[in-house]
């Protein structure tokens, strides 16, 4: 059964102007209004999890927030949009409460704070990092090594040892994983404890890493988004796919560089036609795409329906990708030459930024997203059991 | 001295989805269109914003919907909801045009919800726009505009100059703008506070308007004046009951109140007038609204106990409540021994059934007037009180059209070159009644007509 937490927002005060009790009392104010009109509910999945509650806990509202796609359709074709009365720009109140559940569930709480900082704070911490491995790197190198051309097996770790590459990948992205995986676990019991925790099945695994893989929410029920002004597009859906599919191609050019180096016994670098830089050169490009358009997106999409906030960590978010497949690929092409040493730490050290930064920056969307479609995924399935109960 | 400018061919005045449908025909046709709106753009689509589906006949089911709705069987639909009255040849026009509508709209770029999507209640008989009204007033304005319509918002049109039965120009503001041939779309009467008192005296105060504010009807009253046949009957509105603390206009679908057969329906004399259980189906909504109408100070209350709540689908605004009928009744304003008594003597009357599990069965028994379903026991405190007042939703009133949408005059002649399309000439096929979806599908269907009509008669050079 639902527990015992408060409806946000309820309670005789509560009138259809803009909500005064904070966010996440207007959030609820203005899906108590959707739940009544419902016109909307062929755009997203958002509308029917609405529909399913009689009232919003806190858990309630950041579970529909993170099943938001942020595809805005629902701003323009809103009949109580402002200038009307009502005030109804759930697109914006949704990212809202996204970001604030991102520092709600974070681990360790203090850091939480990073998401409140806003994009520029994310991007000088990154470049800070950057700027320290570099630095560290004069240091410890001699300027006769790093400057001069490295060539052959083994290459990369005349820079920088295996063993620091290796650890220091390791134990970064080791921490983020865990920091992310801690916060999407509190999410996720949170809703165990709000919806009676209805049961996961292997069916609802597989529906939702379908509409997680294929972004089935950000098709704006048919037509497309609203990415840019109201008219349907297909194009942030399309750049996202080359942002997210590059980056697995990178993640499997990783996999199957660490394959060649322990099963074969290769020592990198590769050879262009090889897998790792093949699988690498290819992500890389389409993460370079996508992290472009999607910018591009951002400069000329229409802002009514954003949270400046949030927008700011997308916008930090896209830059910090676009350093990490841009160096990556400079590397590739600087790597026969005297720069090699410079372009591979510059490379490294925004890895080493976008894995540190992971768990307070958007790149969690991708996790709390997961959660969230499979809660949803379960849901309907328990609707689905009880009709037939009914029945 | 109003200004005078450039000429189109075509003069649309409107902006909802007869003034688009009809914009977008006669573009079609290679006339020059003006679109004049009277609503600022971010609130523009008449009452067409409000809208989510509309009616249409289909022998086969289609992605949007499922099953038949044979022509026939709309026609039959029509003449029940209308007692008769809808005009036999408008309306044989309206269900055979009707069919035509999804491609139409396919092709002007405007999104169907699919039926099979899991989201929409069954309907043989309806279309959904996907994403609603507003989604497919937006894809007809960009439609629209790729044709090369000069769209003007904040732009009404208060009266018509005539030259006989030829129509010279439209006034709008200190703005005179004469066109070949023009498109009167801009809705019915329906906001009108003069017309409305006119007709209702004092109780026009206790209404509210669903609708957009910009339904002024002043075009159609001018027409009237000017010798237009009128159909209809000002006086007669389609109201719902809608929360009494609801914006004054542009509520639209949110603010009605569903749940009368859950509890009982009270004036502020705390007394019944009428059986809350004889009507569940949808149109107990436009029931409730003409009997609010006839209430004292065009004001009444949905009581419900706990339960009744609990069953009640959501409403926007939280219900007045208290932990017992006395204190209710004191908060909303009913006379509160009054509706205590009522209370009692309503759970006094009821006749629990011989299959008490299942809510349809109970009713009462020598109450006045009785409750024949849903006569459940209103004891569980706290109690709520929704205050509810009747809902314009449009008028059933406006100008008598031929079969090319031309304006009658009242001795027998038509306007040359004046076309009336949607709600201005919607009582010519409900001249009392509605069923849903029709509205929107009398937009589409004349606004098409007249747009084309339009276009010919302007390049035709007569």
């Amino acid at each position: 059964m639902r527990s015992a937490a408060p409806d946000m927002g309820g309670g005789a005060e509560q009138a259809p102007g803009v909500s005064a009790g904070g966010d996440a009392a207007e959030l609820a104010r203005q899906l108590r209004i959707c739940n009544i009109c419902q016109y909307c509910n062929g755009l997203c999945a958002v509308f029917s999890a609405a529909e399913r509650r009689p009232s919003f806990t806190e858990w309630d509202l950041d579970q529909l927030a993170n099943l938001c796609h942020h595809c805005r359709s629902c701003l323009y074709d809103c009949q109580y949009a402002p200038p009307h009365a009502f005030a109804v720009n759930l697109p914006r109140a949704l990212a809202r409460q996204r970001r604030e559940s991102y520092a709600r569930y974070a681990w360790p709480r203090p850091l939480a704070a990073l998401f409140g900082a806003g994009g520029p704070v994310t991007l000088a911490l990154g470049a800070g990092v950057v700027l320290a491995c570099v630095l560290a790197m004069l240091i410890a190198v001699p300027l006769s090594v790093l400057f001069s051309p490295q060539l052959g097996p083994g290459a990369f770790y005349r820079i920088l040892p295996l063993p620091v590459m290796a650890g220091g990948a390791a134990l970064s992205l080791g921490f983020a994983l865990f920091a992310v995986g801690v916060g999407v676990w509190r999410f996720w019991s949170a809703g165990a404890r709000a919806s009676g925790a209805a049961p996961v099945r292997w069916s609802a695994v597989g529906r939702a890493l379908l509409h997680l893989l294929r972004l089935d929410n950000l098709r704006g029920g048919g037509p497309g988004c609203a990415d840019v002004d109201h008219r349907p597009s297909r194009l942030r859906r399309r750049l996202h796919h080359a942002l997210f599919y590059g980056f697995l191609g990178t993640l499997a050019a990783t996999i199957a560089a660490a394959g060649q180096h322990h099963l074969l016994g290769e020592q990198a670098p590769y050879p262009l036609t090889s897998a790792p830089v093949l699988l690498g050169t290819a992500g890389g490009l389409s993460m370079v795409v996508g992290c472009i358009g999607l910018l591009w997106l951002h400069r000329r999409e229409d802002r009514t329906p954003t949270d400046p906030l949030g927008r700011g960590m997308d916008i930090a978010l896209l830059w910090l990708l676009l350093a990490v497949s841009g160096t990556g690929l400079g590397l590739l092409v600087l790597r026969a030459t005297p720069l090699m040493g410079l372009a591979l730490v510059v490379h490294l050290g925004t890895v080493l930024a976008l894995f540190l930064l992971l768990p307070y920056g958007k790149l969690v969307h991708g996790a709390y997203r997961a959660a969230a479609l499979l809660r949803d995924a379960s849901e309907m399935d328990a609707e689905v059991d009880a009709e037939a109960e009914v029945r | 001295m109003p200004v005078l400018e450039s000429k189109p061919d075509v003069l649309v005045v409107g902006g909802g989805v007869a003034a688009l449908a009809a914009a977008i025909e006669a573009a079609r046709l290679g006339a020059s269109v003006r679109l004049l709106d009277a609503a600022p753009r971010e609130l523009m689509g008449g009452n067409t914003r409000h809208s989510r589906n509309f009616r249409y006949a289909h022998s086969a089911p289609t992605p949007a919907t499922p099953d038949s709705y044979l022509e026939d069987d709309f026609r039959a639909d029509l003449l029940r909801a209308t007692e008769g009255l809808a005009h036999p040849v408008l309306s044989d026009l309206l269900v055979s045009e009707s069919r035509d509508l999804p491609r139409w709209l396919a092709d002007q770029g405007v999104a169907l919800q699919r039926a099979d999507d899991g989201n929409l209640p069954y309907s043989r008989r309806t279309a959904f726009f996907l994403g609603g009204g507003m989604a497919a007033v937006r894809a007809l304005y960009d439609r629209a505009h790729a044709l090369g319509v000069q769209v003007r918002h904040d732009a009404p049109v208060s009266a018509l100059r005539l030259d006989g039965t030829r129509v010279r120009a439209a006034l709008g503001g200190q703005r005179l703008m004469s066109a070949g041939a023009f498109v009167l779309a801009n809705g019915g009467a329906h906001a009108a506070p003069d017309l409305l008192r006119e007709h209702w005296g004092d109780a026009a105060e206790g209404f509210l308007n669903r609708g957009t504010p910009w339904g002024r009807g002043e075009l159609l009253r001018g027409l009237l004046a000017q010798g237009a046949q009128a159909v209809g009957d000002p006086g007669l509105l389609y109201l719902v009951a809608v929360d009494a603390r609801s914006p004054r206009e542009d509520g639209g679908i949110v603010t009605r109140i569903r749940g009368m057969p859950l509890g009982i329906v009270v004036d502020a004399m705390g007394r019944r007038r009428h059986d809350e259980g004889a009507d569940t189906a949808s149109t107990r909504y436009a029931r409730w609204g003409q009997r609010l109408a006839a209430f004292p100070g065009q004001i009444g209350w949905l009581v419900l106990d706990a339960a009744g709540l609990r069953a009640a689908p959501p409403a926007l605004y939280p219900p007045i409540q208290a932990g017992d009928p006395l204190r209710l009744a004191q908060q909303a304003g009913i006379d509160g021994p009054k509706l205590a008594a009522t209370l009692t003597e309503y759970n006094a009357r009821i006749v629990q059934p011989d299959d008490p599990t299942d809510p349809s069965r109970w009713r009462t028994a020598g109450l006045e007037p009785p409750k024949s379903n849903y006569a459940l026991p209103m004891v569980e405190p706290p109690f709520s009180a929704y205050p509810m007042r009747p809902g314009i939703t449009f008028a059933h009133h406006g100008v008598a059209v031929d079969d090319r949408t031309r304006v009658r005059w009242r001795d027998g002649g038509y306007l040359d070159n004046g076309f009336a399309a949607g709600m201005i000439m919607a009582a010519n096929l409900i001249p009392r009644g509605y069923v849903s979806g029709l509205a929107v599908t009398i937009g589409l269907v004349f606004g098409r007509i007249a747009g084309r009509e339009a276009a010919a008669y302007a390049l035709g050079g007569t």
